[in-house]
């Protein structure tokens, strides 16, 4: 009894260490990637390279996610509205839920699912066939050469995502509540364009998705670089990269709409 | 005056967690010489390697290359060591999202300021010696293992490197293909005024392009000697390693518990 007692601590103890010195070694590597992000810039074709593969090969899901939200949104708030008489304020609603939330929210669920898995794994598989040991062997920091651009290139992806996202999601709603269900499209416009106010929502949503962008590309960079490079690694580390960001999108969204929009 | 040997490796141990890999390692390394390291699979070959090359860090004792430690070497001071080194991976770590000629040229654009016309030439030079010229526009997923490895060296030797470092080039090759790298480290070696470290257990081809030859076993030097001195040799471990006998001093079988114990004999037969 006594010694599963101590098994069962001990068990626990371990967990507990092994969670800190991970959280340590990331907070590490993230700190490492800051310092060695001037390659980044100076050479910038490195991170357009990679906001090709981690932004524009993400637009197609983002742009059609974009506009069955929009849709939905439109029908869903249509219901609602008419039951007040206040159809007239559907852009209103769809611009808001989209602009403040749901565009940086879902268009990082999408960027993590579509991005950030694809570049663990490729950071991964980097790793487990030698790539990355070449690398340093012929005196070229990855850190600065592969993971740094990829970082930059995440952190500048997702807010352009994440308005895109929101412009088709609008586009969605327009089109089932001013074309299919007859709204009036001056009142649709007119009110949405009273309501929507730049720096207080737009602002604030664009802050919202370089925030997801950062925790994504952070997230899933530290994944690829730590997983052991067998095939059952990369495999674990792009599911974990998946579901840590999920978690963190919303568990940041939370604590952002928390400062940005209390009291309103 | 620059020492004889350009690489020298005294008393180096190295422990992995607390399991010891490598134990007392004295090796001297001298200019312009094609040097093999053999031994069975885990006996701390590759480890050495990186220790070579600063991937790790020994428990005690020293590296020296070109007179330098490597182990009390900075990041900088490492790096540019790097750059006088080339190291073939063991299934080539050819970087997949570039073609042939963007591999080769790496290091061309990265460590130096060179004209994107020059460097063309200098790949189509390097691609040439490893006879892959025609080659340049593939990318390495359509490259044989053979050819990938031969990329793989040209991208190595790409700088003109003092030393060459290869981690089991024979690898996983057909016989044709082991023939072609064989020579190619050894005629690269002497074009380039280069000293070779090969970490192998291809006995064959390694015996006929190496200069010396150190065995290991369990993270020890057990032999030295020329290929000559090495084929000579009638007893022990390197007769058995170098004609391939199952049994010898090496044991076929891992250590374990009795067969009959482990089947459960006794109680079944009770």
């Amino acid at each position: 009894m006594l010694e599963r007692a101590i098994t069962g601590i001990r068990g626990t103890g371990h967990r507990v260490v092994n969670g800190v010195w991970r959280l340590g070694y990331a907070s590490r590597f993230f700190l490492a990637v800051l310092l060695h992000s001037s390659m980044s810039f100076r050479r910038f074709h490195l991170t357009i390279k990679e906001i090709y593969f981690s932004g524009v090969l993400s637009l197609i899901i983002i742009l059609v996610s974009g506009l069955f939200v929009g849709m939905v949104l439109g029908l869903q708030g249509y219901e609602t509205l008419q039951k007040y008489g206040s159809e007239s304020a559907l852009g209103t609603l769809v611009a808001l839920s989209l602009v403040r939330e749901l565009g940086p929210v879902l268009a990082a669920l999408l960027f993590a699912s579509r991005a950030g898995s694809a570049i663990t794994a490729e950071i991964g598989l980097m790793k487990a066939t030698e790539q990355i040991s070449a690398m340093e062997m012929m005196a070229v920091d990855p850190i600065a050469r592969v993971v740094a651009p990829r970082f930059w290139a995440g952190v500048i992806s997702m807010p352009l995502l994440a308005a895109m996202f929101s412009a088709t999601g609008v586009f969605g709603g327009y089109l089932i509540g001013v074309v299919l269900i007859g709204v009036d499209e001056g009142q649709f416009w007119s009110q949405m364009q009273a309501a929507v106010d730049f720096r207080q929502d737009v602002m604030n949503g664009v802050i919202k998705s370089c925030v997801f962008g950062v925790a994504i590309t952070a997230i899933a960079l530290f994944e690829g670089y730590d997983a052991p490079p067998t095939a059952e690694g990369v495999s674990h580390a792009t599911t974990r990269t998946v579901v840590t960001s999920a978690l963190a999108v919303l568990a940041l969204d939370f604590i952002l709409t928390a400062f940005m929009f209390r009291g309103l | 005056m620059p020492s004889e040997n350009l690489v020298e490796i005294q008393e180096l141990n190295f422990t992995y967690d607390v399991r010891p890999v490598l134990q007392g390692i004295n090796m001297h390394f001298p200019r312009g010489k094609v040097v093999a390291i053999m031994g069975l699979s885990g006996c701390g070959k590759t480890t050495l390697l990186r220790l070579i090359g600063g991937q790790l860090k020994p428990s005690s004792g020293q590296v020296q290359v070109a007179g330098q430690t490597i182990h009390t070497l900075d990041r900088e001071g490492l790096f540019r060591m790097r750059r006088r080194m080339g190291m073939l991976f063991q299934f080539g770590a050819l970087y997949t999202d570039m073609s042939v000629f963007d591999n080769v040229a790496f290091q061309m654009r990265e460590h130096t300021d060179l004209p994107e016309s020059l460097i063309r030439d200098l790949v189509l030079l390097k691609l040439e010696a490893v006879g892959l010229r025609g080659a340049h526009n593939l990318m390495p997923t359509e490259l044989s293992g053979g050819m990938a490895r031969r990329v793989a060296l040209a991208r190595a030797i790409a700088l003109d490197p003092m030393l060459m470092l290869y981690d089991e080039p024979f690898a996983g090759l057909d016989t044709i293909s082991l023939g072609v790298i064989g020579n190619l480290i050894r005629h690269l070696n002497d074009a380039l005024g280069a000293t070779s470290i090969v970490v192998t257990h291809d006995v064959q081809e390694s015996l006929k392009i190496v200069d010396y030859i150190y065995f290991m076993s369990e993270g020890r030097v057990i032999a030295e000697g020329t290929p000559d001195e090495l084929r000579a040799a009638d007893t022990g471990f390197v007769h058995q390693f170098v004609h391939g006998e199952i049994d010898g001093p090496m044991p076929f079988h891992y250590p374990g518990a009795g067969y009959a114990e482990d089947l459960a004999l006794d109680v079944a037969h009770a």
